[in-house]
Parts: structure tokens; sequence; C-alpha cells
């Protein structure tokens, strides 16, 4: 059936938003800025990954630790060097400071891998039956990779003394100084896990797709409705509002032509910021 | 007696004029210190100039004799000294119990029986304890509060207008678990616009008027004082 197959798509291509709006949505919530090299840190994910395991043939498993850790060290640099000094700044200073990064990452990927398409591995994958749908290996393995990252998250989030403290920083910054919470370290992690996930979601992307210097940034966007959608600041609603994007997307290319597609995401973002502007599950109001 | 808390001379504020001038109060061990005066006479100011919240421009602080005056707000929590504001002093999206918790964030040391005293002060938060603390009436949220400081086992505890905004039941209770946590032995400076209330609970209080020092005296002498009592306990 039609409809199922596209809505299977969505979830695929929903749980690669997903993942991207987690980090963007924990980015806001506890750094108080519009993260826009968000897109180039998956880029930079998916990269890293192709140069561990296409180009020097090491297998995927070890690739994607890599990817993960170097694009979290990637964020954490940019922190260092560029955010850390605006960390009192008006938010739309560290906005367009982002968007500084996004170029400068952009051309380096540019520069080291050239402009021309890559893929992960030249092989052709056979799609397999499953519940009267079609489904390729590589997809379900990013529906339970996506899963297994973010109930490794939630778990986290609510389980582990620092993850509670990021969410009392992402609450109250102020309070959370007065407890005696590490502001600083909080921060650290922020960047270490978003990165992370953006590395994923990167690498997920060039999974089932392909990898070119643009990529993530085509995905700022539908990240951005997504974590939007959610309730920006929040993570849980940032898979919800990630689903939903991916869903729509491709379901309404039952009436729309398929290059409409971001102005599905488009206007999804737009309608939720006049009817509920806080979000489905209530983000930050910053 | 020992002094606990020292302000000497503190003159500063947050950007570039000065709220606090030249002020200068103590603390000692296990007393109940309090700070009365007029709306803007710089009460909160002068309880945030101890956390290194403020821009301080002359003058310094001493916790039992050590300067801290420019210390970190960190290092100072780890001290021993908490600090619960008048707004804003729960996370509002984490549960009640992960408010302690959070509470007892700079204790290496197992928490659970300081936990323990905690629900047995306030009752009504062991029954709430996995409620998100911002959903709370403002009498459980200040409960959640002060709970959530003295998770720290804090030496001293600076609360500022722990009664504001709350029913005359709430209010009551909170000067009873003042009155309590102060029979533990912690020290406690507390800014009151309920003024009457709390210089009958103090041992000694300050009376503050556009950032300086005006009064100091036993709580019952302020009480008893003619001035005092026409400026601000009315009549």
């Amino acid at each position: 059936m039609e409809i199922l197959q596209l809505v299977l798509y969505g979830l695929i291509l929903g749980s690669i938003f997903s993942l991207g709006a987690i980090g963007v949505s924990l980015t806001f919530g506890i750094l108080r800025f519009a993260n826009f090299s968000h897109g180039e840190m998956m880029t930079v994910g998916a990269y890293v990954a192709y140069t561990v395991y296409t180009l020097m043939a090491l297998p995927f498993w070890v690739a994607v630790p890599v990817a993960l850790l170097a694009v979290a060290g990637v964020a954490v640099l940019a922190d260092r060097l560029l955010y850390r000094h605006f960390r009192r700044s008006q938010p739309i200073i560290l906005l367009i400071s982002s968007f500084g990064t996004a170029l400068i990452l952009r051309s380096a990927v540019q520069l080291i891998w050239g402009p021309e398409n890559h893929l992960y591995s030249t092989e052709i994958q056979f799609a397999e039956r499953f519940l009267g749908m079609m489904i390729k290996p590589d997809q379900i393995a990013i529906l339970a990779g996506a899963v297994v990252l973010m109930v490794g998250l939630h778990l986290f989030l609510q389980k582990t003394r620092t993850g509670k403290a990021m969410r009392a920083v992402a609450d109250n910054p102020e309070l959370a100084r007065l407890t005696g919470i590490n502001t600083e370290r909080v921060i650290l992690w922020t960047w270490v896990l978003g990165g992370g996930l953006a590395a994923a979601a990167g690498i997920f992307l060039g999974m089932d797709t392909r990898l070119f210097p643009e990529m993530g940034w085509n995905l700022l966007l539908p990240v951005f409705a997504a974590a939007i959608l959610g309730g920006i600041g929040n993570p849980y609603g940032a898979v919800v509002g990630g689903l939903v994007i991916g869903v729509s997307q491709e379901l309404s290319t039952l009436v729309l032509d398929s290059t409409y597609k971001p102005a599905v995401a488009f206007t999804l973002m737009v309608i939720i910021l006049i009817v509920r502007p806080t979000g489905i599950f209530s983000g930050r109001s910053t | 007696m020992t002094t606990l808390l020292s302000i000497e001379g503190i003159t500063g504020g947050y950007g570039e004029a000065d709220i606090i001038h030249d002020l200068t109060m103590t603390v000692n061990d296990g007393e109940i210190v309090v700070i009365v005066g007029p709306n803007g006479a710089g009460k909160s100011t002068a309880m945030r100039s101890v956390f290194g919240l403020l821009k301080i421009r002359g003058g310094r602080i001493l916790f039992r004799g050590e300067d801290i005056t420019r210390e970190s707000t960190d290092q100072i929590v780890r001290r021993g000294i908490c600090y619960v504001p008048q707004t804003s002093n729960v996370f509002p999206s984490l549960t009640v119990h992960e408010n302690l918790e959070m509470g007892a964030f700079v204790r290496k040391d197992d928490f659970s029986q300081t936990l323990e005293k905690v629900y047995e002060l306030f009752p009504p938060l062991r029954e709430k304890r996995r409620l998100p603390a911002g959903g709370l009436s403002g009498g459980q949220r200040q409960m959640v509060a002060m709970g959530k400081a003295l998770m720290l086992d804090p030496q001293l505890l600076l609360l500022d207008e722990p009664t504001a905004g709350l029913s005359p039941k709430y209010m009551d209770q909170i000067f009873a678990i003042v009155a309590q946590v102060n029979a533990l032995g912690i020290g406690i400076l507390m800014v009151e616009q309920n003024a009457k209330q709390a210089l009958g609970l103090a041992h000694r209080g300050y009376v503050l008027t556009n950032g300086a020092n005006r009064h100091e005296d036993t709580g019952a002498a302020l009480l008893a004082n003619r001035n005092v009592a026409e400026m601000f306990l009315g009549g």
C-alpha cells in the first residue's frame, strides 16, 4: 500500500530529522541560541565516517564512534574558540557566529573531500519485504540506530547526575549556579551530546542518500522546523517533531511534486508558530 | 561566640551605579539574623553580594574568618553557604525529588539521611516527590526551595523573603521551620517584609534604608523601638 510505504520512508527520514532536532533543542535550551552550524556538524560526521569506512576500509562499527567523537570534538573546539566568548551576549550574535562556523566547516569539507557526490559503498542493496512494505537493510539499521540513540539519551537525561544537571541548567541557569552546578561542565556535555547526535544523523543521511558538502545545510530547515514544532528546548518534543515532519514530507508527494517537500517543513513550522508558538510540548519561550 | 559570616563595609551594585554603600553585618554561629527595611533598601542585594552576584567595589566578606569576596559562586556553595532566592527558586521541570537531589549536587557523601530529614520536615513533599516542582502551589514550591537548600547540609542559610506571597497558614509553617532548622545549629540570615513576625523570631536584626545600615539591635529591641515600629511594622 503506497501510503504505508510513504509513512515508512517518512519515519526513516524523520528519525534523521529527530536526531538533528534533539541536538538543536539541547543547544537552544542550555546555551540559549539557535545553532546554525548544526547541519554542518552532520556533514562532518558523515564525511569522517566516509573517510574511515570507505577510504581507510575499516569496519563500519569503527567508523561510527570515530565520527561521533570527531564531531563532538569539533563542537567543543568551536565553543572554546568562539561561542564561549559570547556567553552573556545577545542570542543574535551567537546565531551569526554559528552561521560563520557553518561556512567554515562546509568550505573545509569541500576543500578536503571535493564537491562531488560520494557514497559509503557502491554495493547495491536489495530491499526486503516486511509487512507488505519494502525496506532496505540500511534503512532498518537507521531506524534501529535512531531508537538506540534516543533511548540512550533519555536514560542519560533522566537517570544520571550530569543529565539531571543539564535539565536543571536548561530550566534556570542562575539557580543552577547557586546550587553549585558547574555550568561550564554542563555546556561541555551539551556540545558533546549535540555533536554526537548530529554526527549520527549525518551518517544515517549519507547511508540513505549520498554525501555532498551541502547535505547538512539542506537539512537545517526541516531540523529546525522539527525542533520548533516539538517545542524548542524540549528534546522529547524534537523526536516527535522530526517524525511528524518526515512523514508529512513523504505523504505530501501524493498531492505535490516532490520538489515541494521543503515547503512542507516550512509550512508546518509557520503554522505552529502562529497557532502555538511554544510548540506541541511547550519548549522554552526565549 | 564565633562569627560565621562577616560583611564588612561592602559597596557595590549590578551595573555602574552602587546599590549598597559601606554595608556591615555579621551572623554568629547559631543565630537567626533578620534584615528589614522598605522596598528598594537593598536588602536582597546585600544577600546576593555574598555569592559573587554583584560587582563589589569596596569592602570584603569573610566566612569563618576566610575572605570569600572574590570566590566563585560554586566555591562559596561548597563552603556550606546556601541561598534561597525569592522567586525562581526551584527547577520547574524537575520533580520534587530531583530538585532535592540537585540540592546535594556538591556533596560527595551519601545524602540519603539528609533527604529523609527533609521529607520529615516537609511531609507534603514526600507525597508529591514524583511531581514536577513547577506544578506545585506557592507554599509547596517554597518548601521545595528550602528543602533543596537544606540538602546541602549547610552551615549558613540565606533566605530572601521566604514568606512572600504566601497564605498565613504557610507563613506560620515557614517561620516554624526556620526556627527548627536554626535549632539544628544552622545559622540563618533572612530578608523579610513580614518584619514583625521575623523580628520576633530573630536573635538580632538590621534595618537598612537606601542601601546602608540604619539600625542594628537584638530582635526584641528592634520590635520595641518606636522609630522602627513606625517605619516598617505598621505602628
